[in-house]
């Protein structure tokens, strides 16, 4: 049951996500992007990462695709101009680079040592928002308060970008 | 339980299929949507390697990189408006003042 599950999730996600980047229509790519995340969240709920689950909704589909959708909205692209997307020439250049990449990530994980050791037991609250919260809020208070800086200047500086004249 | 490698291999797969849309598309949307699959790719390895290893300083990671791309996002689509503005085109070929 678990297996059918991963599966089916994982499907969806990678079948999804080459849709992202075959879609001519920038929505239809949104739309496809989305279903990725989705399925990501049901294979980060099997590792019981409870509390990224729910972020990523809110976070992901929530906030950055709905900008995304705005923007696309905003750009009023031509239709035209869908069928000029995906330039061929550079085909050849990414199967080389995908095949590559990926040759190196089976050998790289077929012989990691992290395999060979036992797993770890988890406790029953891992990945719970208390667990993560309390993590979050000792071990990596420096972190994340510094994570609040980084918003700070991603919003200024998307305002300044955006500002037709300063 | 699902093993360590299958994730990290679905992790692997999406991150390639977001360098190759990285590499062959020419819309700046797309572009952008590719790198946050290449992101998403990332927080699922390190959610499964935290599962592995039975701590959880991999979801505080996956935490800060939910920010980064979240920041990302929010200056790079300005980037895209006001590119968008100045050249009236959403296609990376006819950005190219600032090419040798």
């Amino acid at each position: 049951m678990e297996l059918a599950i991963f599966l089916m999730a994982s499907a969806l996600s990678i079948a999804a996500s080459i849709l992202v980047i075959i879609q001519r229509n920038p929505i239809a790519s949104v739309m496809y992007l989305l279903t990725s995340f989705v399925s990501q969240v049901i294979l980060f709920i099997m590792l019981n990462a409870a509390f990224l689950a729910m972020l990523q909704i809110i976070v992901y589909a929530g906030a950055i695709l709905v900008l995304f959708l705005f923007v696309i909205m905003l750009l009023n692209l031509r239709r035209e101009d869908f069928g000029k997307d995906i330039k061929l020439k550079f085909k050849p250049l990414a199967i080389a680079f995908a095949v590559v990449l990926l040759f190196e990530t089976t050998v790289a994980i077929s012989s990691s040592a992290m395999l060979e050791r036992a797993q770890a037991q988890l406790p029953p609250e891992f990945g719970s928002v208390q667990a993560v919260g309390m993590e979050l809020f000792t071990k990596y208070l420096y972190p994340f308060e510094l994570t609040s800086i980084l918003l700070i200047v991603a919003v200024l500086g998307a305002v300044v970008m955006a500002k037709k004249r300063l | 339980m699902i093993p360590l490698e299958w994730f990290l291999i679905v992790a692997g797969v999406i991150f390639v299929i977001g360098m190759i849309g990285v590499i062959i598309a020419r819309n700046v949307m797309i572009i952008f949507m590719s790198i946050e699959l290449m992101l998403n790719a990332a927080n699922l390895a390190m959610v499964a390697f935290s599962r592995e290893m039975g701590t959880l300083d991999g979801h505080v990671m996956v935490f800060v990189i939910m920010t980064v791309a979240a920041a990302e996002a929010a200056v790079g689509l300005a980037i895209i408006i006001a590119l968008f503005r100045n050249r009236d085109t959403a296609n990376i070929d006819e950005v190219n003042v600032l090419k040798w």
